[in-house]
């Protein structure tokens, strides 16, 4: 009672006060969220912005300098007595340092390793073959003489330059057509739709059954459904895989690895949950338009077609999102299933090759990580509703 | 399930009855040593960071008008595969020797305060909290989207009355907030816990077990399918399988106590 009375008080003399504190609370509050959100989204953005950067720049400056001019030194070799021409009596050699790069702006350049910054762009130095050059700031150069050229061996110009932002989809292209990113992606594909619409098909007749249908041991099915739920998958994979490939001894082919062996081998992992999550939503349908429904004479098919399924539409749409998900970003079941072959690599499978092999190409790991994630992401903005309900209604697995 | 039982009491080939032989085996072997060191670190560890950050960033998002865009970023690494976080990281991760420019985001940072910087995936122990902090960032979203359901289940009136009576928003958050969601928080660490159990793709990603950070699920790919040895490979499946049947057992029992409420 005498903290309501206090309360009363302080709101009735000193509301300014207590607006300024709410203020700062409310401060903190956005200032925390923000920070951890900011933690949570660098990592991907950087993935993002470095996948769209020019790969030289790439290797050398920080992603979070993408924006910035970056410096970076570099050597080239300028023409020979072949390219000179004369022009009133002097002889010339021109080009440009560059070569047909134009995104560089030179600061400064020079004759040898340990001085690239020796002169200003614009400005000359004397060459030890004779005559003196001049480098402007785009990197074109003009090198003059009163006497012929007679080197055979270009000489080096050292310069430092500064690199302007660049972004580009070049990594993509290069990713998709020669590293073999494009084959996988169509694999990913070939292999997840089937794998998703296969176990739904079949759970949605199981968890109707379970829901609404008497029969002897109900109970117990649903038991070990919800117990396969957390089984680890580890457990079936050597028993699946040795049968997989005596059926296919004795069907005479190669291996058991093939694009219908992933399917079911999916199906098999992801029916639990499709019963599970199917079941206890259509359990909880209004019992009386099912007994409606049978007074009227329907058979169970005629009211699970007519009925159920159209009333369990976001059941099943947020198990298809799970299953896409799963079967999509899966790489243990793929490696095993279908093996590491060039040909049957699921992008998973590729990005982990391609980090094995290509260690250090960060524009071709970023490029094709983010090819690998961009269909989970558009799955999810979409439909991020669904995902979200079937996640409250079934976390398990 | 039982047939992999069956086999961990094998030879490699799954022909020979060799009874408990691969356990023995399996218990004086250093890797399986370190494996489960690493798997009690990682239970630990990312199941009590992502719930923590989960209910932060739940309760925060909840007060404010842009909540809704922030758990749909913090929820985003839920889509993303396994194998791409990891990629993702050791881009955060990355170290270019000591001369170079950094660019991988950590080692900058250390630089930038002055100390030297280091080929973080390589150095034992830390290794593995920053392959558990991968999945940490990634289960994270998945604890927020469930508590955030919870919380919102919390009675207003229990949150008006502990106002009134003048407690401040630390006191409500621990002494009305959790104990109410008490339930939910116990299902999701669990769920986070059969994950963890589970977890493959990072480590295979990110260093295959090298530098000491190897752990089950890996050391059990490895067995099964780069060794071919089935009955070693079994035995480890089976040592996974019984740390979740305690999990298992308690899920099938609440979902038991759940039909008898319905």
């Amino acid at each position: 009672m005498t903290t309501t009375v206090d309360r009363a008080q302080t709101v009735a003399t000193g509301a300014p006060r207590t607006g300024i504190k709410i203020d700062a609370g409310k401060l903190f509050t956005h200032l925390a969220l923000l920070i951890l959100v900011a933690l949570w989204t660098f990592p991907t953005a950087g993935l993002l912005i470095s996948s769209l950067r020019d790969k030289d720049q790439l290797a050398v400056s920080g992603w979070w300098t993408a924006l910035t001019t970056s410096t970076s030194q570099g050597v080239s070799r300028i023409g020979t007595a072949a390219d000179q021409v004369e022009e009133n009596g002097k002889f010339v050699i021109r080009g440009n340092v560059f070569g047909t790069d134009t995104n560089k702006h030179l600061s400064g350049f020079g004759l040898t390793n340990g001085e690239p910054n020796a002169a200003a762009p614009g400005t000359s130095l004397p060459m030890k073959e004779g005559g003196a050059i001049t480098v402007t700031d785009n990197g074109s150069f003009e090198w003059v003489s009163d006497t012929s050229f007679t080197h055979t061996r270009g000489p080096r110009i050292f310069y430092v330059a500064g690199i302007a932002p660049r972004f580009t989809l070049d990594n993509y292209v290069e990713v998709l057509t020669a590293n073999g990113v494009g084959r996988s992606f169509i694999n990913s594909f070939t292999v997840t739709i089937p794998a998703t619409v296969i176990p739904i098909l079949m759970a949605a007749f199981a968890a109707y059954a379970l829901a609404w249908m008497r029969f002897p041991f109900r109970g117990l099915i649903v038991a070990v459904v919800v117990g396969l739920l957390v089984v680890p998958l580890q457990m079936s994979l050597i028993p699946l895989l040795s049968l997989y490939n005596n059926i296919a001894q004795t069907f005479g082919a190669e291996d058991g690895k093939t694009y219908l062996g992933i399917w079911l081998a999916h199906t098999a992992f992801g029916l639990p949950l499709a019963i599970y999550l199917l079941r206890n939503y259509m359990a909880g349908l209004p019992k009386e338009i099912m007994e409606s429904a049978r007074i009227d004479g329907a058979s169970h098919f005629k009211i699970f077609t007519t009925m159920v399924l159209p009333l369990s539409f976001p059941a099943l749409a947020s198990f298809s999102i799970f299953q896409f998900l799963w079967v999509w970003n899966d790489l243990l079941v793929a490696m095993v299933f279908l093996g590491a072959q060039e040909s049957k690599l699921v992008l998973t499978g590729k990005l982990v090759s391609l980090l094995g092999s290509r260690g250090n190409n960060w524009e071709i790991l970023t490029a094709g990580a983010f090819i690998t994630i961009v269909v989970p992401l558009i799955v999810f903005f979409s439909l991020q509703r669904y995902f979200v309900r079937g996640l409250l209604a079934g976390s398990v697995k | 399930m039982f047939e992999t039982f069956r086999l961990s009491f094998f030879d490699k080939t799954g022909r020979e009855f060799v009874g408990f032989s691969n356990y023995f085996w399996l218990f004086g072997d250093g890797n399986f040593h370190q494996a489960v060191f690493n798997n009690i670190l990682w239970l630990i560890i990312v199941p009590s960071l992502a719930t923590g950050f989960g209910l932060v960033i739940a309760v925060l998002a909840d007060r404010l008008w842009w909540g809704n865009i922030a758990k749909s970023l913090v929820f985003m690494p839920m889509a993303i595969s396994f194998v791409g976080a990891s990629v993702i990281w050791k881009f955060v991760y990355d170290y270019r020797g000591d001369a170079a420019e950094q660019i991988g985001v950590l080692n900058a940072l250390v630089t930038f305060m002055g100390l030297p910087p280091q080929a973080w995936i390589t150095i034992p122990f830390w290794n593995s909290i920053l392959l558990m902090i991968i999945l940490v960032w990634i289960q994270t979203g998945f604890a927020m989207v469930i508590l955030s359901a919870a919380l919102r289940g919390v009675p207003e009136e229990t949150l008006e009355a502990a106002r009134i009576d003048g407690a401040n928003g630390f006191r409500i958050f621990f002494d009305i907030m959790i104990p109410q969601i008490w339930g939910t928080i116990v299902v999701v660490w669990t769920t986070i816990t059969i994950v963890v159990l589970k977890v493959f793709d990072i480590i295979f990603a990110m260093t295959n077990g090298q530098w000491d950070t190897e752990v089950l699920a890996n050391l059990m790919f490895k067995w099964m399918f780069v060794n071919f040895d089935y009955g070693r490979g079994s035995s480890i499946a089976v040592v996974i399988m019984l740390a979740v049947l305690p999990i298992m057992i308690w899920n099938i029992r609440r979902a038991n106590a759940e039909e008898g409420t319905r």
